[in-house]
């Protein structure tokens, strides 16, 4: 039944190591940003409030092809920028990257912001109180508790990242849809095994960062 | 109250958006006598294109309305049905469409789901350059270029596999985003069949401005789709293939659709599929 799957044609490991790669990377990267997102927008400065709602609501509301796409196309082909990427493979991996972290990060920093929103507000008037400038209230005080009360929401982004990854393929970066692509090609007998497998391979990836975060959140959550 | 108007409207919209889908659905299949269903591509100049203005062009369209009036039917008779590569077994299997003839080539995978005619075409797997590149000669040029092709595509995997596995590579999901590669010089080379090169050489944007390569690389026979084991309607085709050779509308259709690109056809192949 399952004679079509040829690991020593098809690389499944290293294509779902491939995602697996992307995601981290993303991932990190998203949190960063997404933080500093989260920053500016609760920030006193109207500029860069200005500037992270303009940013959140044009990169939240662009589908995630046209994002990674014009990555390549824009970025790579007519401009040049490769990111230090040698061949267009590295290229295109670092760039799906750069794409991930600008989209998902506006997920993050929206999710970062309800979890500022339960923080009391006296808090951060006790804080200013005590002669806390802005980035210390927020960096010692708002956001240790923010982020405790956000991991089960994270976490849902997270496991959509996971998934949004297969997006890559789009620009060629050799990932589990890549290859699922391959094999719906070559094996069009068996098309509904391929995507079972690929399936499950998701699954396999997602449902234990699911339980392990959904475990943390509880763990970590704020008791009020 | 504006709102809840055009909400109304949306919700009328989706119905008939809904019910006509319906009917579209309903008058696939073989047993129906007045209509036949035939899925082409509909993004694929030179072979199957569906035009802004719903007209169907291609030198598969132009197969395919031959053997359909050989079997019987006018052409506005022909219902014309997308046929996406990875849809093309499962169209067939199910009875949404009565025969295919979308850049199908024959294989021994898709012979397991489903029975082919013909070849009507042999295609080969070539490049297409800039019109005034000529570094690439022979297949071992590739190693040290740029080339551009299609996602998991069959020619995608051949070079991987094959041709040049130390070519740079770089894979989109359509064709169009090569050529805006290849125009802007990010990429060297858009391989994939000639004759859907051909098509695109031969779209009037794009004329003059790339060329064929010139280089056989593999053997794809293109087939006329149907389903499994209906021997009666593969010959048919079989026999409307052949006629359509010999009365020259063949050789009138391969100039009429690639004839701008200088695309050197292969003679007319000879007529594999029978049972």
């Amino acid at each position: 039944m399952f004679d079509f799957l040829d690991l020593e044609q098809y690389d499944l490991f290293g294509a779902f190591w491939v995602t697996v790669q992307l995601t981290l990377y993303s991932a990190v990267g998203s949190l960063v940003w997404g933080t500093i997102l989260a920053g500016m927008r609760v920030s006193p400065v109207p500029l860069m409030r200005g500037f992270a709602t303009t940013y959140i609501n044009v990169m939240r509301n662009t589908p995630l092809t046209v994002i990674i796409v014009a990555t390549s196309l824009g970025l790579y082909q007519t401009l040049g920028m490769t990111l230090g990427g040698g061949d267009s493979k590295e290229a295109g991996f670092r760039l799906a990257v750069l794409g991930f972290v600008a989209y998902t990060a506006t997920f993050v920093c929206e999710s970062l912001r309800s979890g500022i929103n339960t923080v009391p507000v006296g808090q951060a008037e006790a804080a200013r109180a005590l002669g806390l400038g802005f980035t210390q209230v927020l960096t010692l005080i708002v956001l240790p508790q923010a982020f405790r009360s956000v991991v089960a929401p994270l976490a849902n982004v997270l496991i959509a990242l996971t998934k949004n990854t297969t997006v890559a393929a789009a620009i060629g970066v050799p990932e589990a849809a890549l290859l699922m692509k391959e094999m719906i090609e070559n094996e069009s007998d068996a098309i509904f095994l391929v995507f079972a497998v690929f399936a499950f391979g998701f699954i396999v990836l997602t449902l234990p960062t699911g339980l392990l975060l959904g475990w943390v959140s509880k763990r970590v959550a704020v008791k009020r | 109250m504006k709102l809840r108007k055009a909400g109304a409207a949306a919700a009328a919209a989706l119905v008939l958006t809904l019910t006509a889908t319906a009917c579209g659905g309903g008058s696939g299949g073989s047993g129906d006598e007045e209509k036949i269903t035939i899925g082409i591509k509909f993004d694929q100049p030179g072979l199957g294109l569906k035009t802004p203005d719903g007209e169907f062009t291609g030198f598969d369209v132009d197969v395919a309305t031959y053997v359909a009036k050989e079997l019987g039917y006018d052409e506005k008779d022909i219902e014309w049905k997308e046929a996406p590569s990875a849809e093309r077994e499962n169209l067939i299997s199910r009875g949404d469409v009565d025969f295919i003839a979308a850049t199908y080539s024959i294989t021994d995978e898709r012979k397991e789901k489903v029975s082919f005619a013909g070849p009507y075409l042999l295609a080969h797997q070539d490049l297409l350059v800039r019109a005034d590149d000529s570094s690439i000669t022979d297949a071992k040029d590739l190693n040290s270029k740029k080339l551009c092709s299609v996602t998991g595509s069959t020619s995608a995997q051949n070079v991987k596999n094959d041709f040049a596995p130390k070519a740079d590579l770089q894979e989109y999901g359509g064709y169009s985003e090569c050529l805006t590669g290849l125009e802007n010089k990010a990429v060297d080379a858009l391989t994939t069949d000639d004759s859907i090169l051909a098509g695109y050489a031969s779209q009037k944007e794009h004329q003059g401005k790339f060329k064929l390569a010139g280089l056989n690389l593999s053997d794809e026979n293109y087939g006329i789709g149907l389903k499994k084991g209906d021997t009666e309607l593969q010959k048919k085709i079989n026999d409307a293939l052949e006629k359509m050779v010999e009365d020259g509308s063949w050789e009138k259709a391969v100039k009429a659709n690639f004839g701008p690109s200088d695309y050197k056809n292969e003679p007319a192949p000879k007529i594999t599929e029978t049972s």
